[in-house]
């Protein structure tokens, strides 16, 4: 087990794949904080899950010092509040830690669900309107990063924060979407420049690069994922 | 000097649990009150994103989504302050709140347009499960927050009081006293709370939107 310091016992209850899980972990990874990784099996749930996330029974849950807390962007700030003396992960000014909380609320609640719906799409003219749904929502977060970063690299400014982590840690699953989809272009140069420069510097960040999979590796595992949601449909 | 403007609408309990942590903290504000069915110039250009109240206007600043204004609120007026301090607690809390927006209150909206029968057995069924989830989290106290209200009574607001008006219209029987005994003792001592009580729209009032918006007949079972 790592030596903390101070930091307490620090575990993580996650697997490679999940966007989600990965926000912990570049958080972590920001405060220079070690931990124990525990990865799920595909396909089950380990005692450990169950008891520590009863409610949704979902990961990533972060055990520190044996109590649980769950759900990613609320790990995150745990994260950033705990570990005050690291680099801050949250703006200091409140109205840009609500503009902040704000955009992350937005790519979990309306982003994130069209890449589960052109991914999972029954139908051609679903996906398509799913693939529509997310280009919108890309000139958005192109909006939003032009009005945000004030020039800078990323969302937090100099340094990557919130809003970086909590969109940034889609960017596998947006890539490899683009492939499955047969070249579909979400990150665009021609109308998402800034996000394109903005996801390059990211994925290379020192907090990220040990984190974010590689686009093959997403593909071949959207295959699993994909053949498991069809056969529990076929066989419910 | 400062200046606080809020976007609302009377119904919604979106734009009522910022009042009622304005209220709480004793912050003055003004209150323009909006037609969603005609939505004004102000609204479309403070919230182009969702163009949905409630939005907080502080010095000029804008800010959206109920529950991030509520943290805004309580970091910039931290008198009676309705999440606690401490890391962990803040992030039970933090959890307890968006349990209530994604699991109760969505359950409730999915249940109120289902128009299966078999569909809203199943909803409401799951929904069930959810509000006695809920109802374990009040611990033997007079609030979720404790002695006092906080941010996840603030959140629970629809359940503490429009859910009532919703299911005597609907003749919905899911949270009843005698399946959640515990949780309607919760209902009860938060519309008596003499600051929620400032908050809470006309019962009459929304009665007849209600019966109007949700289409009497085929709605009631």
């Amino acid at each position: 087990m790592a030596n903390n310091n101070n930091n307490g016992d620090v575990k993580l209850i996650g697997a490679w794949p999940s966007p989600f899980v990965m926000r912990p972990r570049i958080a972590l990874n920001i405060k220079s904080v070690e931990y124990e990784f525990l990865q799920e099996q595909f396909g089950s749930k380990s005692d450990l899950l169950l008891k520590s996330n009863p409610v949704h029974k979902k990961i990533p849950v972060l055990l520190h010092n044996d109590k649980p807390i769950c759900e990613s962007n609320i790990i995150v700030e745990y994260i950033d509040e705990v570990w005050s003396a690291g680099p801050s992960i949250l703006p200091s000014d409140a109205h840009d830690r609500a503009v902040a909380r704000f955009w992350a609320a937005y790519v979990d609640e309306k982003w994130f669900p069209n890449v589960r719906g052109a991914a999972a799409a029954s139908s051609e003219e679903a996906k398509n309107a799913a693939v529509d749904q997310l280009k919108e929502g890309m000139a958005l977060l192109e909006g939003a990063y032009v009005e945000i970063s004030k020039g800078k690299d990323f969302f937090g400014g100099e340094k990557i924060g919130f809003i970086d982590i909590a969109f940034g840690s889609m960017l596998a699953w947006l890539r490899a979407l683009q492939v499955m989809l047969g070249g579909v272009k979400l990150l665009d140069e021609e109308k998402t420049p800034g996000l394109c420069k903005w996801a390059a510097k990211f994925s290379a960040d020192p907090a990220v690069k040990d984190v974010l999979p590689e686009t093959e590796k997403i593909i071949e595992f959207a295959k699993l994922l994909v053949a498991k949601i069809k056969a529990a449909a076929a066989s419910s | 000097m400062e200046e606080v403007k809020l976007l609302g609408w009377w119904m919604s309990p979106f734009s009522r649990r910022v009042e009622l942590a304005l209220k709480l903290k004793g912050v003055g504000y003004e209150y323009i009150e909006q037609d969603l069915a005609n939505k004004s110039q102000l609204l479309l250009e403070y919230n182009p994103v969702h163009k949905k109240v409630p939005v907080l206007v502080h010095n000029g600043k804008t800010m959206a989504e109920s529950l991030v204004i509520l943290e805004y609120i309580d970091e910039t007026w931290p008198n009676n302050p309705i999440l606690p301090r401490n890391p962990y607690e803040k992030a039970m809390a933090r959890f307890w709140a968006q349990f209530i927006e994604e699991k109760c209150n969505g359950g409730l909206w999915k249940i109120m347009w289902c128009k299966d029968e078999e569909e809203r057995g199943r909803l409401v069924e799951e929904a069930s499960h959810c509000f006695r989830t809920l109802e374990g989290e009040l611990k033997g106290n007079k609030f979720f927050g404790g002695d006092e209200i906080g941010m996840v009574d603030i959140a629970a607001n629809f359940i503490g009081y429009w859910l009532g008006v919703v299911q005597e219209v609907s003749g919905m029987e899911l949270v009843t006293r005698d399946k959640f005994p515990v949780l309607c003792k919760w209902m009860d001592e938060f519309v008596e709370h003499s600051v929620v009580k400032e908050t809470l729209p006309p019962r009459d009032k929304l009665h007849a939107e209600f019966e109007a918006r949700l289409g009497a007949p085929s709605w009631k079972y």
